[in-house]
């Protein structure tokens, strides 16, 4: 029999399990939570009706320290870990996806950064992100490169000292909203190998040649921007090259460990405000002369909600963990988002369903949580490549 | 937080692998068939310490923690659910002792466990008491220093086998809430009018010994009483919390093996001229079962590194004891699928865990129990 996968043997060091988050985690979940509930929950159906990107609370939430928490002190940050940026994440979609949603990418791509870039890239942009200054992106799919982004096409050539990028992106988290995004781009078209082909490269969105059009026709998520971003011979300076020259394939990879626990991080928040939603209406909503809550069927259900939370919950937090302590495991972070992501449409589905016909009116939040969630089973690698990455890394295919 | 298992814990799967890797393959097959235990085998674990970890060093045992025995059960589970049952179950019934004995009761009943020299067992249901646990029938009358002993119990896990069980009895019907009308009786299988017989022809777990016992008139001395009486229901609510996460790990352990079985079969088994591991919908198949084997894994460990610590969470044993069940019944049935044809036929060891799966979903509360409990926890008793 083979040596089961889950156990790490290269990491046998004195080691006290632990299943608790510290006083100061707590004290973190605390904070975001009052905040969420007292900034975020009052304008959540304004900011989706009116398709509003509130700046403002962005700003009011980085004075607060709740964003970019992961960065690294020098750099502006509180320099916590992933497991207290997730805490705060998971918080923020608990009272308002929507909202959560503009948390979420503010500093998204950070990561990339802080493993990839230089020193100097690193003290121009991210202390302004910690400030709430400043938001950023990362821009990797294109109309073609979706699931498979080594085949995307934009296209960045060298010229003197500089890069000239052509190309475009669809579906780009704050593309109109971003002060500079980093650009998955083409760079060597002549490798054979796909993991060679490709870099990453900082463009300050008020360069010449760069145009966002925000996307209008989303489903859910309103509030938070989303645009489909062109370049026109965009001149970056070489200085802006993150990592390596045709590295960017694999460096994007090594990013997709932290993104995932991040959406792992949502999923989890939306199941949990959607599920507490569930709780208070089955208590109240009377038929058949009892609360509905008195039923066996609403009390099955919200039992395996409540287990599904609490399963997605522990793996997300199981590989933040794996980050924090300098050890990202790729298939845990896949194995959290498929599944925290998963346990989240289910559960906002069976919350929406014990609402009744009034579930589908706006009259109540949970309409608005089932819109949202279906994104999380699709951006930062679909449920589909989630499971890839699983199933192959198991079975020994590359 | 840290999710890494201690040194010590990992010696101890390392070496619980190790025995049941080496003892549990030959004979595995055997057992089933002929639904024997292989006493000689529980007698060996017992020398090598694998039975009782949980048992404090006063009564011979190791004093570890509930999550060590779970983590032992875990891996004998993954190579032999049936084998794994009759070993491990020798200590099931002594938590009831454990948790409400005097020290004297502790001092007797427990240290044989740990030495070879006595099985146990918990006494619980009746053919008309199942999940409703407060309508047990069998009924002990206090008659001197004595306690006379009425009724049949089934499905009791080592019933032929056990040298004592512990067994909820009907003491106190005049009480007005039926929770508090029963008390728990410890009764030596050899005292007269005591009767077992084996039930044969399980689903699965064949190795391990079931059975329908019936008490004629058994005198046992008052001494016997475990706990407070009266309060044998609550007792049981509370040893439950204990019994409920040995059958989390079971259900990991038995989901751990037929993933593993399925890996090795699926990189052999060519068709349309590959492996089967080279396709998608197989690749989609092994993701979702160690995916749920994760998530198994890490609820119940949770759950019991909990409880090491004093903290019982009713609501979040629950959780782990419905989800782990399913976890396993799931990823059996998809790792004999994955098996097709010959999984059906007895070659393969997964026709095996597929039927020994069935029974983590059922005892120790059923599913629907679990699910009820949760419920409770959350939207207030109805």
């Amino acid at each position: 029999m083979p040596e089961p996968y889950w156990e790490d043997t290269k990491n046998w060091g004195e080691s006290f399990m632990d299943f608790e988050l510290t006083n100061r985690q707590k004290q973190i979940r605390l904070a975001a939570r009052e905040f969420a509930e007292g900034e975020l929950m009052p304008i959540g159906k304004e900011c989706e009706e009116k398709r509003q990107y509130p700046r403002d609370i962005i700003k009011k939430a980085a004075q607060l320290g709740f964003v970019g928490v992961f960065i690294k002190k020098e750099y502006g940050g509180l320099g916590l870990g992933t497991l207290e940026h997730v805490i705060i994440l998971e918080e923020f979609w608990r009272a308002e996806p929507g909202l959560g949603q503009i948390f979420s990418q503010t500093t998204f791509g950070a990561d990339e950064l802080l493993l990839f870039g230089t020193e100097e890239q690193k003290k121009k942009y991210l202390p302004p992100l910690v400030k709430g200054d400043w938001v950023m992106g990362f821009a990797i799919t294109e109309p073609e490169a979706g699931s498979d982004p080594a085949s995307a096409t934009t296209r960045a050539e060298k010229v003197g000292d500089e890069y000239l990028i052509n190309g475009n992106k669809v579906m780009i988290s704050n593309g109109t909203e971003a002060k500079f995004l980093l650009v998955y781009c083409l760079t060597h078209p002549e490798e054979t190998s796909k993991s060679k082909r490709h870099s990453i490269f900082i463009v300050e969105t008020d360069c010449p040649g760069y145009k966002a059009d925000r996307i209008h026709g989303k489903m859910g998520l309103h509030a938070s921007d989303t645009a489909n971003i062109y370049f026109n011979n965009v001149r970056v300076p070489k200085e802006n090259l993150v990592g390596k020259e045709g590295n960017g394939f694999i460096q994007l990879m090594k990013f997709l460990d932290y993104s995932r626990v991040m959406v792992a991080g949502d999923g989890v928040g939306l199941a949990q405000g959607a599920m507490e939603q569930a709780v208070n209406y089955a208590k109240k909503r009377k038929q058949f002369g009892k609360t509905i809550a008195s039923f066996q069927a609403t009390q099955f259900k919200i039992a395996e909600m409540a287990t599904l939370i609490e399963t997605a919950r522990n793996l997300t937090y199981k590989a933040c963990w794996a980050i924090d302590r300098g050890n990202p495991d790729t298939q845990l972070s896949s194995m959290a988002k498929w599944w925290a992501c998963n346990v989240a449409v289910r559960v906002v589905d069976e919350a929406l369903q014990l609402h009744g016909g009034y579930g589908y009116l706006d009259d109540y939040p949970i309409e608005r949580y089932y819109r949202a969630a279906k994104l999380l089973e699709i951006y930062e690698g679909t449920k589909e490549i989630q499971k890839l990455a699983i199933g192959r890394r198991i079975l020994g295919i590359t | 937080m840290n999710f890494d298992l201690t040194d010590e814990q990992k010696d101890i799967i390392r070496a619980a692998r190790e025995f049941a890797e080496k003892e549990f393959p030959n004979i595995s097959q055997e057992c089933d068939r002929e639904e024997k235990p292989p006493k000689h085998l529980w007698e060996k674990a017992c020398r090598l310490g694998f039975v009782g970890v949980f048992i404090p060093e006063a009564y011979g045992g190791q004093g570890l923690g509930y999550l060590e025995h779970c983590l032992i059960n875990e891996e004998f589970w993954r190579v032999d659910p049936g084998i794994a049952h009759f070993i491990l179950a020798g200590t099931f019934g002594s938590e009831m002792i454990l948790l409400f004995g005097t020290e004297e009761q502790k001092k007797k009943w427990i240290p044989p466990l740990v030495q070879a020299k006595a099985i146990t067992g918990a006494a619980i249901t009746e053919p008309d008491a199942g999940s409703d646990v407060s309508s047990v029938r069998t009924t002990a009358i206090l008659d001197g220093d004595d306690y006379v002993i009425n009724g049949t119990k089934t499905f009791i896990t080592g019933g032929t086998i056990a040298n004592f069980l512990q067994v909820l009895c009907l003491t106190e019907p005049h009480f007005e809430s039926p929770h508090d009308r029963f008390s728990v009786i410890t009764v030596e299988t050899n005292r007269k009018g005591f009767e077992a017989t084996k039930l044969r022809n399980k689903l699965g777990l064949r190795a391990s010994d079931t059975a329908e016992i019936s008490f004629s008139d058994v005198r046992v001395p008052k001494e016997n009483l475990i706990g407070t009486p009266g309060r044998g229901f609550h007792q049981f609510m509370v040893f439950f919390d204990h019994t409920r996460l040995h059958v989390c790990a079971e259900a990991v352990g038995l989901a751990q093996g037929a993933l593993e079985q399925a890996i090795e079969y699926v990189r052999k088994r060519v068709q349309f001229r590959k492996p089967l591991a080279s396709f998608q919908v197989t690749q989609f198949k092994i993701a979702e079962m160690a995916t749920r084997i994760e998530a198994g894994r890490n609820l119940y460990q949770k759950a019991a590194w909990l409880l090491d610590q004093g903290r019982v969470e009713s609501h979040l044993i629950a959780m782990a004891k419905w989800f782990t069940g399913e976890v396993a019944v799931r990823v059996a049935e998809e790792a004999l699928q994955l098996h097709g044809g010959y999984g059906f036929i007895g070659d393969y060891t997964i026709e095996r865990f597929y039927r020994d799966s069935k029974i983590v979903e059922i005892y120790e509360g059923t599913k629907e129990i679990e699910k009820i409990i949760i419920a409770r926890a959350l939207l207030g008793r109805y």
